[in-house]
């Protein structure tokens, strides 16, 4: 008989039942709404052994990859351990800082070994931890292939707890608590002859960088083109890194952004979610990545989604900022 | 056999609706179509202001899927509890009608026979006094 693991407790499976039934017939308090498959409000993953394809129908690819399922059809053949996405399930793992960068004046690059591998797709998130309880989600910049350790842009905040002390405290050569990855925002081989639209804002462009190199090397043929906006010339940085890709590969173009009063040659004036629909009105057939800014994230994903683009070819990662301090 | 199971048996051995639309992959194809209709129609698009467009999207396939004749398990009561917050916001006959127009301008725009349309609609019709919670 097939068993379904959650937490500590694992429960037997009955005939043509569901995972959605079995769980909450024990008093599991997975939420639901449509049971047939539609909804996605009892979305789940397996967190050991593969669940069925038909119980993945409909989610983002990069959530199918991850073992995320419908609970409410899922039918599964073979013992699954589970997990909420609300449940909080990896420990913490010691990591060394092996380097710290200024990239812009309040951009820093933290470079970091974990004590025990962690496995992660570029454009992913991690927690870092200042304290026990005090922790910040910053995303992946690296490319496992790529770079040896884990590489973090951590913006200094107004106040800013973690990123304050990022800036003023950490050292090299200090360990520090890491958790994760975490997150949807990354690329999928496959369709290598799409269109890949990505737009950021301030660090927003960490998890893109790691993202586009991710895509370049795996072979991705279409048009991959960067829109990273800043309020001025001081916000941007990564510049000569990205325009060595640019003459690297003929199919990346990277359009810097200045929403400020000053645009000097070479950049273009607006922001860069509407500089990106201006160059690239019709999305039909893209996959879109948007970083950054809350309000930037929201504005662009509903304007990129009536541009054409499928709400399942938009990933998007918005950084909390009020939660972020 | 229960009521559920008798339902299912009803709709293999009989051309359902939903068989007849397409199935899944004909919800799949209606609802990015349908909800950018919603999102850029100005007399509905105010009750959408501020929602996660990833779940709201969702609940747009549960809809179409529904209105398809397709499974689902919703309920005259899950409707009420669903919109009772938009009820409160102004939500009436002449909202659910802009839905029911997007709904069959999405089906035409497929090249959905207007016998099938009618007959969706017919299914969404039958929610209207659920939605708008009288």
């Amino acid at each position: 008989m097939t068993h379904i693991k959650y937490k500590t407790d694992s429960f037997p499976l009955g005939e043509n039942q569901s995972v959605l039934d079995c769980l909450t017939g024990h008093g599991v308090p997975v939420p639901f709404s449509c049971r047939s498959g539609a909804c996605q409000t009892c979305l789940m993953q397996a967190t050991r052994g593969t669940p069925p394809e038909e119980a993945q129908r409909g989610l983002k690819d990069s959530l199918k990859l991850q073992n995320y399922f419908l609970a409410c059809v899922c039918h599964p053949r073979e013992d699954l351990e589970v997990a909420l996405p609300s449940d909080d399930s990896q420990a913490s793992v010691p990591a060394t800082v092996r380097g710290l960068k200024l990239l812009n004046d309040e951009i820093m690059q933290v470079v970091l070994q974990p004590h025990a591998p962690i496995e992660y797709r570029p454009g992913q998130f991690i927690n870092l931890f200042r304290t026990q309880a005090l922790g910040r989600s910053y995303s992946i910049a690296s490319v496992p292939e790529e770079d040896e350790d884990i590489h973090l842009h951590v913006r200094r905040l107004p106040q800013g707890r973690v990123s304050g002390w990022v800036h003023d405290e950490l050292r090299t050569g200090k360990t520090v608590q890491v958790r994760g990855p975490a997150g949807d925002c990354f690329y999928v081989p496959g369709r290598a002859e799409q269109g890949l639209l990505l737009i950021g804002t301030g660090s927003g462009l960490a998890p893109l960088y790691g993202i586009i190199r991710d895509a370049l090397r795996q072979g991705h043929s279409g048009p991959i083109r960067l829109f990273h906006g800043s309020r001025d010339r001081r916000g941007l940085y990564l510049m000569g890194e990205l325009n060595d890709l640019v003459r690297e590969y003929t199919n990346f173009d990277y359009v810097r952004c200045l929403s400020g009063p000053d645009v000097p040659h070479g950049y273009a004036g607006g922001r860069a979610h509407d500089v990106a629909l201006q160059e690239q009105p019709d999305l039909k057939s893209w996959r879109i990545f948007l970083c950054g800014h809350p309000d930037m994230v929201n504005a662009a994903k509903r304007k990129a989604f009536l541009a054409g683009a499928s709400m399942k070819d938009i990933y998007a990662d918005a950084f909390n900022v009020s939660q972020s301090t | 056999m229960t009521e559920k199971k008798l339902a299912d048996w009803w709709d293999q051995t009989h051309d359902s609706l939903y068989a007849k639309l397409g199935g899944e992959a004909a919800v799949d194809a209606a609802v990015d179509i349908f909800y950018r209709k919603v999102l850029s129609d100005n007399r509905i698009n105010r009750f959408f202001e501020g929602v996660d467009m990833d779940k709201q999207a969702a609940k747009q396939k549960s809809f179409l899927t529904m209105a398809f004749g397709g499974p689902h398990n919703y309920t005259g009561m899950d409707m009420r509890r669903g919109h009772a917050h938009l009820v409160k916001q102004g939500l009436n006959d002449s909202h659910f009608d802009a839905v029911m127009e997007n709904l069959a301008a999405t089906m035409k725009e497929l090249n959905v026979p207007d016998d099938l349309i009618a007959q969706a609609a017919a299914i969404a019709e039958s929610t209207r006094n659920d939605v708008l919670g009288r």
